[in-house]
């Protein structure tokens, strides 16, 4: 039995791609493989972890969670697209490097991306606003207190940036 | 050397890749006409193999093999021991280590019993369905006195489930008993969980008919024990096997396990089919395919005198140590040895049987078994301190080693083979820091008063530790200035997230007068750097980290002898700074070491007999034993005494790791051992059944702590260098987690003042449930 094949095309870091995909194909496994966007982490494929979070038209999502097609005509970021094109650090990235706030690393995308859209949202959180809101991402390596300062300084940052 | 970087809270060099993305994990390795790998796992964890039948999975379109443990001929064979038992007369110990493939039995949950080799892992996972097994159920093995007590035997050529019996003594417990004023004698349960990175392990392998070369990217702490031993099971010459460890998503012990049956298989399927082939462990293989820690059963005593002073300690635990024992008796060793911690005890008598049982494979997570052994001693010392009315960090003040008592010799055999000797250290400062930061007294005195009349259950906790750190037996390190002016370090270790990236630069940056960044360093890629032994045990930091130093000191004076050549100057008269050698004095007299290192290496004349070309210098570190590191933990918490849920008020980190070459790093790694220690404490318990089936198996089950779980936590050090490296380091990646545990127990005990209802926390992991049925009884008493 051939496997059901869509067409889709999606907006990935304001770039549009064109692909066919298996239906089946998780859309982890679609910015990973298909795409060569590596960056997005996959830590346990159910959900738990949230390494693999992304932004759909802007709101942190599983990507583990969902298949390649129903993201057909949305808009997607990844930690890719984080930094500007001339290198420079996004202040939420360059918060966790100023705090130490990373150590493998690899939490450490889909930390990004959650923390992108939530400092979006509430621009001036309290620290235990900031530990609910990174409490669906899973760290076995930093025990979350240089990733909650990173994320107040960058709150700062953004709220004094034009 | 100045110490421009080292001692500075550097920011880390790795940083930028990881943020943005552009790290390469395991899974991001592509290579054309690349085939995927899935297992089928056994779900039984004990049965005699009647038979497996392939052929419909073999059929399935986009499948390119199927392999069971029948397919390998020759090639199925046990893996190596890898750490042998240490020399201690009269030990029994039962060599069994997994297998490629099972093949007469399987033996636990997750064994693998086929491979699948298919042109993607959606479709090898489809024709994992497609095999058929036929199994004899057998009875499981699933708890370790249950072992010493069955008919059923995991390996059936022993005649009985014991892995190992080791007894250990230091003077005579008969003496300490005899002469005591108190004996208590208690059963504590210790079960230590799994250390869930959050990347999963995976393999990749790709042969190169051509050049009959292979590569193999390997999750691995120990890339190059991997080459060495990959190397001789596939028959081929060292050379010839490339292992790289690249960037790793968290390892903490269980990724050190090495010839796991996917790393054996992988390279070996790979030369069949002459591609490369990928696995990707997924969450639920994790589960049971990654080795776990687990649990011990201690029945131990100990003999006090009435001042509170430790006379001696008698211990008989038993170990689980899973269906087979491929490290050898490194965690159980280092329960027996840690449990003696900081103090003075005189008489120590401590014996241990290890037990096969059918459940996944126990080898060294963070702790490795460190955390067994604290919690028996710290536990000892809250109930002697409550039976001798003596207050719980005073007790453990008396018990202290004194300063003027080191080298400390503890006269058993540790996990490295030498005697348990401390270095160095100076406890008492340690201790006496933490009471001050937790504000010990002003609690007890004050706060805990106040609020116990509110009717708040608060309480308070000290613990004490020691980690045995830096052990050997070695590590090496080659520095080489190129051209650019680039300083460009490999070492044979490999790196989870340590900040070796950073660390070793700084070393480095400071002896050859060049910024952090312009050193690339190199970890866990066999062909930049051919020996090593790995990153384990606290290690990393202290041996290759003194090899790097070694290194760099020697290129520093080559670079400063060629200089002065090129000058005619007298060394003396030149200084190395700012990535160049100059005249000091003489403005704009000047070379750029990258110059230097091209002078290093010219097209013509010759290089003189007796140098070599080049700015690079190899140098290997091998300490004679390993380091102690020392540290005490205190926490305020409250309970609530409905849900018995747990709330961390105040956390705070004393600890002595001698000399610091980035605080920020190192803080980092007491954080993070903190979480482990937590989560292993209070959230993270393995749930097997009588059947030996795991019922939690996922991170929706299985509670890794989260950012609201994990408080924060205040850090202090002292430093007592260690005399057994040049720049007097002591490890430090475990201490955050052992003592946690104790701590949390001692903690829960005062705030629910559960001494009064004569209820005594002698297990981990506690859980809000758990303390519910402990206190029940209480309750309706």
């Amino acid at each position: 039995m051939q496997p059901e094949r869509h067409d889709i095309e999606l907006s990935v870091n304001g770039t549009t791609c064109r692909r066919t995909v298996e239906s089946r194909i998780l859309l982890s496994d679609f910015l990973r493989h298909d795409l060569g966007l590596a960056g997005t982490h996959v830590g346990c494929e159910h959900g738990a972890c949230g390494a693999c979070t992304i932004l759909f038209d802007g709101a942190p999502i599983r990507s583990c969670l969902m298949l390649a097609v129903q993201a057909n005509g949305h808009e997607l970021s990844t930690v890719e697209g984080l930094a500007g094109n001339d290198g420079e650090l996004h202040p939420i990235q360059q918060a966790m490097h100023d705090h130490h706030g990373l150590q493998c690393g690899y939490c450490t995308p889909g930390i990004l991306m959650t923390m992108t859209a939530y400092l979006k949202q509430n621009p001036q959180p309290s620290e235990h606003e900031v530990r609910e809101a990174l409490s669906g991402n899973l760290c076995r390596c930093t025990g979350y207190q240089n990733v909650v300062d990173a994320m107040l300084a960058a709150a700062q940052t953004l709220r004094a940036a034009p | 050397m100045t110490t421009r970087f080292f001692g500075a809270p550097v920011k880390r060099n790795e940083d930028r890749k990881l943020l943005t993305g552009q790290a390469l994990f395991i899974d991001d390795v592509e290579l054309p006409g690349m085939q995927h790998a899935a297992f089928l796992r056994s779900q039984v964890a004990h049965a005699r193999i009647k038979g497996i039948d392939v052929s419909r999975a073999l059929q399935r379109p986009g499948v390119t093999a199927v392999y069971t443990a029948n397919d390998l001929g020759a090639y199925w064979r046990p893996g190596p021991l890898l750490v042998p038992p240490p020399p201690i007369p009269g030990s029994v110990f039962n060599e069994r280590t997994q297998v490629p493939l099972a093949k007469d039995k399987v033996r636990h949950v997750g064994e693998p019993l086929a491979i699948v080799v298919a042109d993607s892992r959606y479709i090898a996972e489809d024709a994992l369905d497609d095999i058929v097994v036929d199994l004899e159920i057998l009875p499981a093995v699933v708890d370790c006195e249950g072992a010493l007590n069955t008919a059923t035997h995991v390996h059936d050529d022993l005649g009985s489930n014991i892995s190992a019996h080791v007894r250990q003594t230091k003077g005579d417990y008969r003496r300490a008993a005899a002469n005591a004023h108190l004996i208590l004698k208690r059963r504590f349960l210790y079960e230590h969980g799994i250390s869930s990175p959050i990347e999963t392990r995976g393999v990749v392998a790709q042969w190169d008919a051509r050049g009959a070369q292979m590569t193999i990217w390997d999750t691995t702490q120990a890339p190059v024990f991997v080459r060495n031993g990959l190397a001789a099971i596939l028959g081929l010459g060292e050379r010839q096997v490339r292992v790289i460890a690249p960037f790793i998503g968290g390892g903490f012990g269980p990724k050190i396990m090495m010839f796991y049956p996917e790393e054996v298989m992988l390279p070996w399927i790979s030369m069949r089919l002459n591609r490369p082939v990928k696995w990707i462990e997924d969450r639920l293989e994790h589960f049971f395919s990654t080795t776990h820690e687990r649990g011990q059963i201690h029945d131990a005593e100990i003999a006090l005198a009435a001042d509170g002073r430790i006379l001696g300690i008698k211990d008989v635990f038993l170990h689980d140590a899973g269906a087979y024992a491929p490290y050898g008796l490194t965690v159980p060793i280092n329960s027996q040895c840690t449990l003696l911690g900081p103090y003075v005890v005189p008489d120590y008598d401590s014996t241990f049987t290890a037990v096969f049982t059918n459940l996944p494979i126990v080898t060294p997570y963070r702790g490795a078994g460190r955390q067994h052994g604290v919690f028996v001693m710290e536990r000892f010392l809250d109930l002697a301190a409550h039976e001798l009315k003596i207050d719980p960090a005073e007790i453990r003040r008396r018990n202290l080693i004194p300063p003027d008592a080191f080298p400390y010799k503890n006269e058993i055999i540790y996990q490295d083979f030498q005697p348990l000797v401390y270095d160095s250290g100076n406890y008492e400062p340690v201790l006496d820091k933490a009471l001050e930061l937790i504000g010990y007294d002003h609690f007890i005195r004050d706060e805990q008063p106040r609020l116990r009349a509110e009717g708040r259950c608060v309480g308070i906790a000290v613990a004490c530790y020691v980690e045995g750190t830096g052990i050997g037996p070695y590590e090496g390190a080659k520095v080489q200035i190129q051209s650019n002016g680039k300083v460009n370090v490999a070492t044979g270790i490999g790196t989870q997230g340590q900040g070796h990236f950073t660390s070793f630069a700084q070393i480095v940056a400071d002896e050859l007068g060049v910024d952090v960044t312009d050193v690339d360093i190199v970890t866990g890629d066999t062909d930049q750097f051919y020996w090593g032994a790995g990153t384990f045990a606290s290690r990393g930091a202290v041996v290759a980290g003194t090899a790097v130093s070694e290194a760099s000191r020697a290129v520093r004076k080559k670079a400063l002898k060629l200089a002065s050549d090129a000058f005619e100057c007298s060394e003396e008269d030149l200084v190395l700074a700012d990535g160049q050698v100059a005249i000091t004095g003489i403005p704009g007299k000047f070379i750029r070491l990258g110059d230097l290192a091209r002078r290093a290496n010219p097209m013509r004349g010759a290089v003189a007999p007796g140098t070599e070309p080049g700015l690079e210098s190899t140098q290997y570190f091998g300490p004679s034993m390993g380091a102690t590191s020392n540290g005490v933990h205190a926490a305020i918490i409250e309970v609530d005494p409905q849900t018995f849920d747990v709330e961390v008020l105040k956390y705070v980190v004393v600890h002595d790791c001698g000399t610091v070459i980035n605080p920020m790093i190192l803080a980092g790694q007491i954080h993070g051992g903190v979480a482990q220690g937590i989560g292993n404490a209070f959230y993270e318990k393995l749930s097997f059944d009588e059947q030996g089936q795991l019922l939690n198996a996922s991170l929706a089950d299985y509670l890794l702590p989260t950012a609201l779980e994990v408080p924060r936590m205040e850090l202090d050090h002292t430093v007592t260098p260690s005399p057994l490296n040049p720049l007097g380091m002591k490890g430090a990646g475990e201490a955050g987690a052992i003592p946690v545990g104790p701590l949390f127990a001692q903690a829960i005990e005062d705030a629910l003042d559960l001494k009064r209802q004569e209820v005594e926390l002698l297990e981990i992991p506690l859980s809000p449930s758990r303390l519910f049925e402990l206190t029940r009884k209480a309750r309706n008493a």
